[in-house]
Order: structure tokens, then sequence, then C-alpha cells
């Protein structure tokens, strides 16, 4: 906290030439002014009795911008995707009771996924709170374990340090989201504004600067390893560290893996780019991983999805773990030199370090390594069996959307096997163009998220890849599209199932579909027909069931810019996600299609 | 398993304790004893936990802890460098026959009788968990009608005061 206080930095002399001298107001007013003086530019939200005093003056604020959402789940997924595409801090806002309760799931997928948001909610009269009054629930215990940090405030005169405070915790250290649950004598209350608040967190102290001892530790381990990969997760695409990312694999030359969060943090054309790891990971991603002699492990967190059967993860591989959550290093897998800051500083020191020993003539030799990852590579690109009779390959789709939208686009996905898809078979090149929900695996996200997206990226564009289960969970936020001119494009991936849900039951429920049937698409029935959807919202709906038409239908719907865009496009519904590791089990028994093991030359399994 | 003292210093809030012990229960670890008090600064108060963990996943819950943003620091007590002590009240059957049998165990163990009623008697004990661990087993033969108990409070020897570079941390 001591460097703060040195010299004035131009954020301070800029933060002060701000500040607003006491003004007399209610908290209501106390609340919009300081969001404002945070410089909320969208504020996601639904009134109701306990916020509505926090509307009133709402309506008069030039400055922040209330988009009124058709579910309150809507507005939190739409705060995640604003603060994703954007990094800045994403806000939703409900009233008490089922306002609150709805922002749940929102509230856990960025606890999950570390995604900076403000959460605003009204509560009931202080008098009354515990007294079950009307929609009456207690938020701010509901929410406790699945935020970051949360507030209940019953004194208007706390409402702007509440509020300072909670966009800084939100922000720093690892992002997350915040709950301010505000009562309603409290927003009434006259009160006094001034800004700025004095921030009072005596045990908030994140680490962000890496300890240079570990950074030599780690140099070493890295000159002496002879099979490094870089294990990269969402931490670095956070920490806004892509680019030191790309000097350290430049200097370095050490192969890459990106996990399903870190999508985009190395550019995918890069050569030593490998994939992504994990369940539905490239062959030469796992395989890398299962054979490396060090992870070079920058802010991501050995996830069971990742790791299969943990006990055989890279078992040869010694551990370098970089992550500012000090609690994420040695959770699952013990770290042997752990590294505690924020990645872009890790890798700014790292670079100098590892520069250093080069310099010296002692940098690390990969090149027979970096032969056989790029072999693995090579030999077994992603792919996919084309359909029969004519039908569209979900894959097909996905690569065509890539292969014509291009890298300056955002891609929001749903969860299941269109997301796996899209992360496997679209081309990012950069970061924060790939969204989505990783850890909690929200199924609806993708809708509202593409909206807080397109809001923050108003010049990007902005494909929401979903599924047909994903997609009518939370569609009626195309209302709020509409009505608010925020031209979303949604490819609806439609094989009328449940599709990872009946994947598992295709491989190891003896093909006893349990209830994963939709009937959005197959024999005849569309319930509903997403084309007729789209417009009943004012939507523009295009469907696409043959794979001569795909490139055209994306065409047209690029060209289609005044509204948003649903394209129903009906896919082949057997088609599976591969490669696939069994939960549970080795990484080493990756399979790339069913029942099939890749098929390594003889000189691989003698040499492995 | 192995026995830990944390002391945990937390902001004095509303709500503190509940992060706290949800966060233990959260994460799959039982708390064996849980005391809480202000501190002798008024704004810090102290929450001693006992918790039977293995090192690693202690090691998680102390990193957890940390992250708590209203939690000011945890230190894990050592029983050899700490003070621990704990108050028991034991609602003993004692009768005109048995009274002074029990009223001399009491003073053995240093123990104060803190009520008489013609069948019982109510004895104070405090002491680390062991000795009272022990005066319950010589009491038990006769009776022990009601049994209530603090959790257990722990300060370190010596002159440092964790609570004093806690707030110097701040």
């Amino acid at each position: 906290m001591s460097e703060t206080q040195a010299a004035p930095t131009p954020a301070r002399l800029a933060e002060q030439a701000r500040a607003k001298a006491p003004i007399e107001v209610t908290g209501a007013q106390s609340l919009v002014l300081s969001l404002e003086s945070m410089d909320v530019d969208t504020v996601f939200g639904i009134p109701g009795g306990a916020i509505l005093p926090a509307y009133d003056p709402l309506l008069d604020s030039v400055k922040v911008r209330h988009i009124l959402v058709r579910h309150e789940q809507g507005a939190g997924h739409a705060a995640e995707g604003y603060a994703s595409a954007t990094g800045r801090v994403g806000v939703c806002m409900a009233t008490s009771g089922p306002g609150a309760t709805n922002l749940v799931t929102a509230l856990a997928d960025a606890h999950m996924d570390s995604v900076p948001i403000v959460a605003i909610t009204g509560q009931v009269a202080s008098a009354s709170i515990g007294t079950d009054a009307f929609q009456e629930a207690d938020i701010r215990g509901i929410t406790m374990p699945i935020t970051k940090h949360n507030y209940l405030v019953t004194d208007a005169a706390q409402i702007p340090r509440v509020i300072a405070e909670a966009f800084h915790i939100a922000a720093t250290g690892r992002p997350g989201p915040v709950l301010v649950d505000i009562s309603k004598d409290a927003l009434q209350a006259k009160t006094t504004f001034a800004w700025p608040p004095r921030i009072d967190l005596p045990g908030y102290h994140p680490v962000t600067r890496p300890h240079t001892k570990q950074i030599r530790e780690a140099s070493r381990l890295i000159a002496a390893s002879e099979r490094p990969v870089l294990y990269v997760g969402g931490g670095v695409i956070r920490a806004d560290a892509c680019e030191e990312l790309r000097q350290f694999v430049e200097l370095t030359r050490i192969p890459v893996v990106t996990t399903l969060m870190a999508r985009g943090a190395l550019p995918d054309s890069h050569e030593l780019h490998l994939g992504m790891p994990g369940m539905h990971g490239s062959v030469a991603a796992v395989t890398a991983l299962q054979k490396a002699d060090l992870l070079i492990t920058l802010g991501a967190r050995f996830d069971d999805r990742v790791t299969g059967q943990l006990s055989t993860f890279a078992p040869e591989a010694k551990v370098i773990h970089a992550d500012i959550d000090p609690a994420e290093i040695s959770k699952n897998r013990k770290a042997d030199v752990p590294i505690v800051g924020s990645c872009k500083d890790v890798l700014v020191d790292l670079i100098q370090s590892v520069d250093a020993d080069i310099d010296a003539g002692r940098g690390g030799d990969y090149a027979r390594w970096r032969e056989r990852t790029l072999g693995w590579k090579r030999d077994f690109p992603l792919g996919y069996t084309s359909t029969e009779g004519g039908t569209l390959a979900p894959q097909y789709v996905i690569e065509r959307l890539s292969a014509i939208v291009g890298p300056e686009a955002v891609y929001v996905a749903g969860v299941g096997q269109h997301q796996m898809w899209a992360a496997q078979f679209v081309q990012y090149e950069r970061p924060r163009a790939w969204l989505n929900s990783g850890g909690l695996g929200t199924m609806g996200y993708a809708v509202p998220a593409a909206m807080g997206a397109q809001v923050g990226e108003p010049e990007r564009t902005v494909w929401a890849i979903d599924g047909d289960g994903c997609f009518q969970m939370t569609n009626q936020e195309l209302a709020t599209c509409v009505i608010n001119n925020i031209p979303i494009k949604v490819a609806v991936i439609n094989n009328s199932s449940l599709g990872m849900v009946r994947q598992w039951q295709s491989l190891f429920y003896n093909e006893r579909y349990s209830n994963t049937d939709l009937h959005t698409s197959h024999e005849g029935t569309r319930i509903p027909d997403f084309v007729k959807l789209a417009d009943a919202y004012g939507c523009a709906g295009l469907r696409c069931e043959r794979p001569e038409d795909v490139d055209d239908t994306i065409r047209q719907a690029m060209a289609i810019n005044d509204r948003p865009v649903v394209v129903d496009f009906v896919v082949h519904r057997d088609a599976m996600v591969w490669p696939m590791v069994q939960a549970g089990v080795s990484n080493d028994a990756i399979q790339v299609a069913k029942d099939t093991a890749p098929q390594w030359d003889r000189e691989e399994e003698v040499g492995s | 398993m192995s026995q830990h003292t944390l002391s945990v210093l937390v902001e004095n809030k509303p709500g503190v304790l509940a992060r706290v012990a949800g966060l233990f229960a959260r994460r799959g670890f039982n708390i064996q004893s849980l005391a809480v008090g202000e501190t002798e600064h008024v704004e810090i108060s102290r929450i001693t936990v006992v918790v039977d963990v293995e090192d690693l996943p202690l090691e998680q819950v102390t990193k957890q802890l940390n992250k708590l943003v209203e939690v000011l620091k945890v230190v894990e007590l050592d029983a050899a460098s700490a003070v621990q002590r704990q108050v028991m009240l034991i609602k003993v059957r004692a009768d005109a026959a048995t009274r002074s049998q029990v009223l001399e165990l009491v003073q053995l163990f240093r123990a104060k009788v803190v009520d008489v009623a013609t069948e019982s008697v109510t004895i104070e004990a405090t002491g680390p968990g062991e000795k009272l661990t022990a005066l319950l087993g010589v009491l038990e033969p006769y009776g022990v009608r009601e049994l209530v108990q603090s959790g257990i409070v722990a300060i370190g020897r010596g002159p440092r005061s964790i609570t004093d570079r806690a707030l110097r941390g701040a």
C-alpha cells in the first residue's frame, strides 16, 4: 500500500481533478453519483420494489446508460460479457428477493471464471430485515460462497465508500464478482455525497509483484529442463499479459498450450501453439503435457477438465506455478516453484531473468523436444468426419464461420458440444475474442453475454455460437437486443438435443437417450421454430440445412447490421466432440475417435 | 489427521463469523472448537478455531481464509509455544454421601464449585484440553448430569503481539 502513497500517479491526479465537494442528496442519488464517478457507462438490470428509489435518479443520468433486460440472469451474464470483452468492470442491478436470486447463477459463473462485475441489489427496509418481508431474501448470505466479497448497506452515508470498494475489489488481484445489497430506507434517506471516499480495506492486499528469488529459481528450472511446456490459463488474459507471453515464447521457443479460458492468449497461428489441453484438447497439447519435464504454469489452476486423473497428470514434470491467487498454488498439484504475482509482472521478470541466462550461455536447448511436439501437432491435427447424406457437420459450420467472420470478431459460446467445437475450430488470434463459461459451465451464457460484449465493443461483430438447449434458456434477451439496438448475431448449432449429454449417453450409457431430445429440428418437429422465434422478436431469422448453403448464409447474416440475426444451423445429430479423454481417467488414454487411440509411430513409442 | 489451532484476526463487523464458518463448512473442514471475541483493539475481533486436518489441506484453508477481505491475519499457534485454555462447567450428581469425594477431586484439579444443590454440584474448570478431559474422566463415575464448554482460546508465549503486527501490516 505504501507504494501508492508515493509520487502522485496520473490516475491519482485525474481522480483528484474529478473530486466532488459534498452535496445534499438521497441515498439513491448518492448511488448514481458514485456509479458515475466510477466511470460506469452501462448498467444491465430490472427495477422492482426495493430498488425503485435508485431507478428514479438513474433516469436523469446522462453518463450511465441503463439497459432494461428481460431476466436478471441476463443482466448478470451481460455484465460478464461486457467485462470479459473490454477488461472493464461490468455492472448489473436487480431488486430484492427473486430479482437478487436470479443473479445468483451469473455471480457463481463470474466467481469461477474470475470476471470483474459489481451487482447492486435492493433490499427491504432495514427495519423489516429478518421478518420474512415481501420479496425479502438474505442475498448477502446466499452469495457469500460465490462472490469475492459482498456488502449489506443500511446507512446511506456508506454508499460512496462501499461502491468505490466494490469496484476496487472486483477489478484488482484475482478479479471477481462483488455484490452490494442496499436497503430501501438507505436509498431513500437524506445524506451527503462527496468524492472520492476513503477506501478502508485493511485486510485486502493482493500481491502483484513476484518474489525475485522465485523468479530466479524458475529461470534455473527452465534452463535445466529438456521438455518444458507453457501451460497458459485465463489469468494471462485477465492480466493483459498476452504481449509479454508472446515475447517470452519468442525468447525461449518453448511450446505453448492455452486452456479453454485462455484461447487467444497466444495466436492460434503461432507455430509453437499446440492447441487446447484437457478433456477435449488436441493430441499435441495433451501429449506434450503428459511427456513434459517442466510445466510453466501461468494463471491456470489445474482444473479437473485439464488434468484428467490428477495422479497421472504430467507425471514426469516439475511445476512452476504463477498465479495472483496464492490459494490456487499447490491446491491440486504441488508446485516446485510457487510464484505469487500477476501474470504480467511475472512474465516481465521472467523475460529479464531468462534473457540474462541466455546471454550468459546458460539458456536451455529444447530443439529436439520442439520437433517432437510439432510432430504431434502435424500428425494429429483437429479434424472431423464429414457427415453422410448431405446433412450438415456442426464442425464445418463453425470452421466456415471463423474463416468468413475473422479474428477481429468476438465469439461467445454457451456450454456443451458447440462450445467445445467453437473452442477447437474458431481460429483465435487475439485475447478477449473468445468468451465462454468455463468453470461453472452455465448453459444459457451465450446470448446475454454476447449482448454485454456488443455493448462494450460496439464496433466489433459479436457472434454467439449457441446450442439449441442453451439458446432456449436465455433467448428472451433478444428482445433487449432489438429494443436497444444491440445487433448481435446468433449461430444456433441445432442438433435437436442436449448434445453433450447425448454424446455421453452414446459412449457410456449404451445409446439410451434419456431426456436429451429437444425436438427443435429432427423428425419434422421444430418446437420452437427458431426462425419464427427470431421473427417474433423482430430479429432477422435465417435457416441453413445444407453444406453448400453455409457460406452464403453466414455472408447474409454479416450483411444485416440494423438488428440481431439468428441463424438456425440444423446439423447432424450424431456428431461428437473428439479428441476425448474420459472423465476420471489418465490423459494418456486420449482417444481421437470412438475406441481409437492416436497411432504413434514406432520411434515415438520406443522413445517415450 | 492432526489438530491445529488457528488464530484468525478479523474486522469486527457483522457477518464476518458467518463467512469464516461458512468457508470451513464449504471446503469440507470440521471445526472442533470455536471461540470469538473482541481484542484490545475494538475494531479487531479474534477467532480461535481448532480443526482436525492434514498439513496440506490446512495450508489450503489458511490461504482461503486469507482471501476473505475482512480477515486481517491468520496465525497457526503450535501447542509448544502457545498457552491454550478452555472453560468447562460440569453439573455432577453429588449427595451427602458422595459430595466430599467430589469436592476433593475439585481441589485436586484446582477447579471451583460455583453452585451447590442437594443432589448436585456445578464445577467450573479452566485449563488446557487434556486437563479437562482428565477431570471429566474422574467425575464420570458420580454421574455427569450436564456439561457445557467454551471454545479454546490460545495466545502465543513471549512478548510479541500478533494483533500489533496485524495493525502494522494494514
